[in-house]
């Protein structure tokens, strides 16, 4: 009997013995992200980037091996929150990435700092992260939350618009979108609607709008809730009447549904396909090699997030246990931005220009997103004097 | 008052999609028993095809079509194949397995025409809006709905009280084993009417596809509505989901118009900007835990059990 307690504790042994042993030779990422439901094809422009990344850098992170787990959030802040969990504990991964929801992202970003784990965001940026909730181990390729909207707002600003009415879903980014319009719009707001996450008809919003009969409406609906949105605004015969300008609405990720129906809608955004620069060329052009469809924002965020990751790690000559140099070197930003060249604020936000958008049909009889000129330079996020991170 | 008329109208196209969903639901629930989870997914399929037909013969009412009786085919396969042996499992069992169909359209679709929404499009002559009344125009292709899903209730009503199959499905909901012990060959009516609910949940699919996102896993946005209608209306009647569907379509619209700016006559401007829309998305879920309380069979509940 004892000798058969014996061998099942060896055998225990070596199974543990067996199991993926933390190395120092080999990177670990942590990508999560919304694979499955309604938002799995934003999931999917993300996940797609960060295997051409990859390529690029040869597979290797670094100049280490590289292990990406990929994560499916379900848009749920809970799942999100188990799936870091799973991620830190089971996989020991360095580096935690991805994350396009500011509820998953605040359900999950403490979580993953606390350990002095890296959260390296490539969507969500709620603007409690920014501000009072800042940690050395969060950086973000893509924006504060805020920060989109004011450019919006400005630009309306300056056509001289009044009279708008502003609407969003009812959740974490939602909030931040709407009070980021509100900082720089000038003009009259004669409604504020809230809507239900992932509700699927507007009608009941849309005939409130035309009763009000506003100059310009202004929404922010990502994924397919701006598919449903736009389509249902056109069919009212809203299109004609009241000028329809968004964030994080029209995008690649919904203008392959909507067509002509996005044609003439204005967008304002930090990146497009159409960004020139020599990193931006190649990442749209090898991407739409590899898949056959043209990025949005959401990938040129994820592919820059392996790139910052990329950067941190090589900097500290793969030493992961170097966690302050890595936070020093990802502090530069030292690397090929799809974006452009960049600086990070005190919170680790990027400092970026933000351009303005608008839908057009390309010569070949496409559809597509144009830059038309840049409404900030260098813009700043509005919470980073909250943050008291000092470097 | 035009915008409440408007706003009805809205809840009375909204009440139609839910009804035509809620129908098969209900049907097959109170006569086979089954809890089907995956009634949204032969909506998504139903929206699927309609598109993909009418992109094949260049004609979206031809699209629709096509898309009907492909829906009623795929759902009879599915009964066939899959759900026959459920039937006598337990209620859990039965989640599990419909669940797992879930997952298995959810992915067939992503297959098959990949993850992103696809491009739905309407003909010219429904794609705008029109006068209805003076100062008040609606999107044709929604005054559409509301005709087609009106006449598929009359339709349904016409079928269930004045046919031969019409009796037998009120017969099984009443009481399954007399029917069978009077030789009414049973598992061809499930078949049936199994196949019926996929058409009417394929209806409702194929025309929320020029509104909604044709997308997968865009079914389950719409069941959990669909649930509340039937337990407001009582589960396994027809009646039932008639009531419950404009109950739920109503009160769901004119919540999300009005709720806000009633509040803030009573409360102050911001409270109301805050617990408006809350309270707006919420309110069909206060109906129904209200009425599984004082009326848990529902508003109109089946008789004979």
């Amino acid at each position: 009997m004892r000798t058969m307690t014996r061998a099942v504790l060896v055998g225990l042994l070596a199974t543990l013995a067996a199991a993926p042993p933390a190395s120092a030779e080999t990177v670990r990422i942590g990508f999560i992200t919304s694979l499955s439901g309604p938002a799995g094809i934003i999931g999917k422009h993300m996940k797609d980037s960060v295997e051409l990344a990859l390529d690029h850098l040869g597979r290797r992170v670094g100049g280490l091996d590289v292990e990406v787990i990929y994560g499916d959030d379900q848009q749920k802040p809970d799942v999100g929150k188990q799936v870091a969990d799973e991620m830190l504990k089971k996989h020991k991964v360095h580096f935690v990435s991805g994350i396009i929801w500011s509820n998953v992202m605040l359900a999950v970003a403490p979580v993953v700092t606390r350990e002095r784990v890296f959260m390296i965001g490539t969507n969500a940026g709620p603007h409690q992260l920014a501000g009072k909730d800042c940690s050395e181990y969060f950086f973000t390729t893509s924006w504060q939350n805020d920060q989109t909207p004011e450019a919006m707002g400005k630009y309306m600003t300056d056509q001289g618009l009044t009279d708008v009415h502003i609407m969003a879903p009812n959740y974490a980014a939602g909030k931040d979108m709407l009070s980021g319009f509100k900082r720089y719009f000038r003009g009259r707001i004669i409604a504020e609607v809230y809507t239900q996450v992932n509700q699927p008809d507007y009608q009941a919003e849309i005939s409130q709008i035309r009763a009000a009969n506003p100059k310009a409406v202004f929404v922010f609906y990502p994924g397919a809730m701006g598919i449903q949105f736009v389509k249902q605004y056109a069919q009212a015969g809203l299109r004609e009447q009241i000028p329809l300008y968004s964030v994080y609405t029209i995008d690649e990720v919904t203008l392959p549904a909507l067509k002509e129906a996005a044609l003439g809608i204005w967008e304002t955004r930090y990146w497009s396909p159409d960004l020139s620069n020599e990193a931006n060329t190649k990442y749209v052009s090898d991407f739409r090699k590899k898949y056959g469809y043209t990025p949005a924002f959401y990938g040129a965020q994820s592919y820059d997030g392996v790139m910052l990751i990329d950067a941190a790690v090589r900097a500290v000559k793969g030493d992961l246990a170097n966690k302050a140099g890595m936070i020093a070197a990802m502090r530069k930003a030292d690397y090929k931005s799809t974006r452009g060249p960049y600086k990070y604020n005190l919170n680790h936000f990027p400092i970026e220009n933000f351009y303005l958008l608008k839908t057009v049909r390309t010569p070949e009889g496409e559809f597509a997103m144009q830059i038309q000129k840049t409404v900030f330079e260098n813009h700043k996020d509005a919470y980073a004097k909250d943050c008291g991170m000092q470097w | 008052m035009l915008l409440v008329l408007e706003q009805g109208l809205n809840g009375l196209q909204y009440g139609v999609m839910l009804f035509l969903m809620a129908a098969g639901l209900t049907l097959v629930f109170g006569i086979m028993n089954l809890v089907n989870l995956a009634h949204g997914s032969l909506y998504m399929v139903g929206a699927y095809l309609a598109t993909a037909f009418a992109r094949w013969t260049g004609s979206f009412v031809l699209g629709a079509l096509l898309a009907l009786p492909a829906t009623l085919l795929v759902g009879v396969v599915v009964e066939v194949i899959a759900l026959r042996t459920l039937y006598e499992r337990d209620h859990l069992d039965q989640v599990l397995a419909t669940f797992g169909l879930i997952l298995f359209f959810n992915e067939l679709v992503a297959i098959v025409w990949g993850r992103a929404a696809i491009y739905t499009s309407l003909p010219p002559s429904l794609s705008g809006s029109f006068v209805l009344l003076p100062g008040l125009r609606y999107p044709t292709y929604r005054a559409l709905v509301i005709l087609v899903g009106v006449a598929a209730a009359v339709f349904l009503y016409v079928l269930v009280t004045s046919t031969r199959l019409g009796m037998l499905i009120r017969a099984g909901a009443s009481n399954r084993t007399m029917v069978a012990a009077l030789g009414v060959n049973i598992r061809r009516l499930y078949t049936l009417v199994f196949g019926l609910g996929a058409a009417l949940a394929g209806l409702a699919g194929l025309m929320a596809g020029p509104i909604y996102a044709v997308q997968p896993g865009m079914g389950e946005q719409i069941l959990i509505q669909v649930f509340v209608v039937i337990i407001i209306g009582g589960i396994g009647s027809i009646r039932g989901a008639v009531a419950g569907a404009m109950v739920v379509g109503m009160v769901d619209t004119l919540g999300r118009a009005f709720l806000r700016p009633t509040l803030s006559t009573i409360v102050s401007p911001a409270a109301a900007d805050k617990a408006g829309p809350a309270l707006a998305s919420m309110l069909i879920y206060l109906m129904m835990a209200a009425v599984l309380f004082f009326r848990p069979q529902g508003l109109f509940p089946t008789r004979g059990r």
